[in-house]
């Protein structure tokens, strides 16, 4: 574990894997340093934002001693199934870059245990992180100037949703009209970190 | 709530919001901060007006606002100072202002800064979104843009009473402004001589900037090797450098993480001056500490 700071509004912690990262999440959902006012999961780090004013090596020091569960994947944000029509664009490309057959990508996209390791991009974007390594694609080369809301995707080694129109540069595997972000929901996000999902074939 | 008062705009100018204190702790799902850009100026116009410190005002980008009071209303103009008039009358800004039911009170361009904030005493009552009346440019969160014929409910009046008529305030940046910044998080991503150049260069802010980032021209930063950074989260300050060297300065929509790395952070106390440089203004940075 590695702490950075970002001048006196935050602490950056750099850890090993995103493993860590969910495991680090939890442990700082239970016990919160004091003074700091949001956490932001991603790939490799976490950032702590603090309230001006706050001792951010003091901070530091409480992120260092936190009881952090090895190899603990998190969950504890319940399970969501997401069914999602596989007619994406990109499902013949995802089955050259795999070696699977378009049917096999499917297959394997529903059968793997998908976790929101975090979220960014966009309000609502969950990155999921499944526990079948042959689902890593690289990303697009080039970027599309709209995605569809509710479009299905593989990057790296993850997979997301789009929750509403934007560009983006994932590989396209089909849709879904579940309602992934909604204002009039509390919350308002499905896919938040700990969540565990599972994408089913929609008839 | 029947009979309450409300502001009409009747112009909105180049760029107006609403904006509070923004919208804490749902960074986890993608969701930024946003707020009023200079947080000084905003605190201080509803000090003011003694309303509680998360009341929502009107941010304006160079002035341009005209409203009209239905009810009677009790409002402040802060920030980048602007010519004022309330029904042709000149006005003062920093100070306290009684508009009668009907009233229009009218906002020029300022000459100096960039964002003006309107506070009204009960403050702008449009439905919250995640907590805050703020609205988020970037994640496109938060209530819609005022343009003319929106009605701006105002809430009921807080029980405490103005206590000055008006304050002296540190005047709002000017063409060249220093910025205390802390290197990091990711100084090692640069060679020496670009820390260097940081600390020693000019930078202009371009036209290019809004709420969310004031993207500055100037001396490109090298980087020390060129690596992929997974993205990770950002704060506001920080100085976040794209392929091409040139920093962009991160303001109060800024994206809630980002893939590029961040050479440094500029201090929370400076912050509100930064997000007053208007196009053109030449930033310095200067850091209390030596790679």
């Amino acid at each position: 574990m590695r702490v950075l700071k970002c001048a006196d509004t935050g602490v950056l912690v750099e850890v090993a894997d995103l493993a860590e990262v969910v495991a680090l999440r939890a442990a700082l959902a239970e016990r919160p340093p004091p003074g700091v006012t949001d956490v932001v999961p991603a790939a490799r780090t976490l950032l702590l934002r603090v309230e001006p004013g706050t001792d951010t090596d003091r901070v530091a020091a409480a992120v260092a001693d936190l009881p952090v569960g090895a190899g603990d994947r998190g969950g504890g944000g319940g399970t969501v199934t997401i069914p999602v029509h596989y007619d994406g664009a990109d499902l013949a490309d995802v089955a050259e870059l795999t070696g699977l057959t378009p049917r096999g990508v499917v297959a394997a996209h529903t059968a793997a245990h998908w976790t929101v390791a975090f979220c960014g991009f966009a309000p609502g974007f969950g990155y999921m992180v499944g526990d079948d390594p042959r689902l890593h694609v690289p990303r697009r080369g080039e970027a599309r100037t709209r995605v569809p809301a509710g479009s299905v995707a593989l990057a790296g080694e993850f997979t997301g949703v789009y929750p509403r129109n934007s560009p983006g540069g994932w590989q396209l595997l089909g849709r879904t009209e579940a309602r992934i972000w909604d204002l009039d929901r509390d919350p308002p996000g499905l896919l938040r970190p700990g969540v565990r999902v599972r994408f089913t074939e929609a008839s | 709530m029947s009979g309450a008062s409300a502001l009409e705009v009747i112009a909105a100018g180049p760029m107006t919001t609403v904006q509070d204190a923004g919208r804490f702790g749902h960074a986890d799902l993608g969701v930024g901060r946003s707020g009023a850009a200079d947080a000084d100026s905003y605190a201080r116009a509803n000090r003011l007006l003694a309303n509680p410190p998360g009341a929502a005002v009107l941010e304006t980008t160079m002035g341009g606002l005209r409203v009209r009071a239905r009810g009677p209303v009790t409002v402040a103009v802060t920030g980048a100072p602007v010519a004022l008039s309330v029904d042709g009358r000149g006005a003062a800004t920093e100070a306290v202002l009684h508009l009668p039911d009907g009233a229009e009170l009218v906002m020029g361009l300022p000459d100096r800064g960039l964002r003006s904030y309107l506070a009204v005493r009960g403050g702008v009552d449009v439905r919250p979104v995640l907590g805050s009346r703020s609205t988020d440019v970037l994640a496109g969160l938060g209530p819609d843009l005022p343009v003319p014929g929106t009605v701006l409910p105002v809430g009921p009046p807080p029980r405490d009473f103005p206590i000055v008529d008006h304050v002296c305030a540190a005047p709002v940046s000017g063409d060249r402004i220093t910025l205390r910044v802390d290197l990091g998080p990711r100084q090692d991503w640069f060679t020496d001589r670009a820390l260097d150049t940081l600390l020693s260069g000019e930078y202009e802010v371009t036209p290019r900037s809004d709420r969310v980032g004031a993207r500055l021209s100037g001396p490109a930063l090298e980087r020390s090797y060129a690596g992929e950074l997974p993205s990770e989260g950002m704060v506001a300050g920080a100085l976040q450098v794209p392929p091409g060297g040139e920093p962009v300065l991160f303001l109060a929509d800024h994206p809630v993480t980002g893939g590029y790395p961040v050479v440094a952070v500029v201090r929370s106390a400076d912050l509100p001056r930064a997000a007053q440089a208007r196009p053109g203004t030449r930033i310095r940075f200067t850091a209390r500490t030596r790679p």
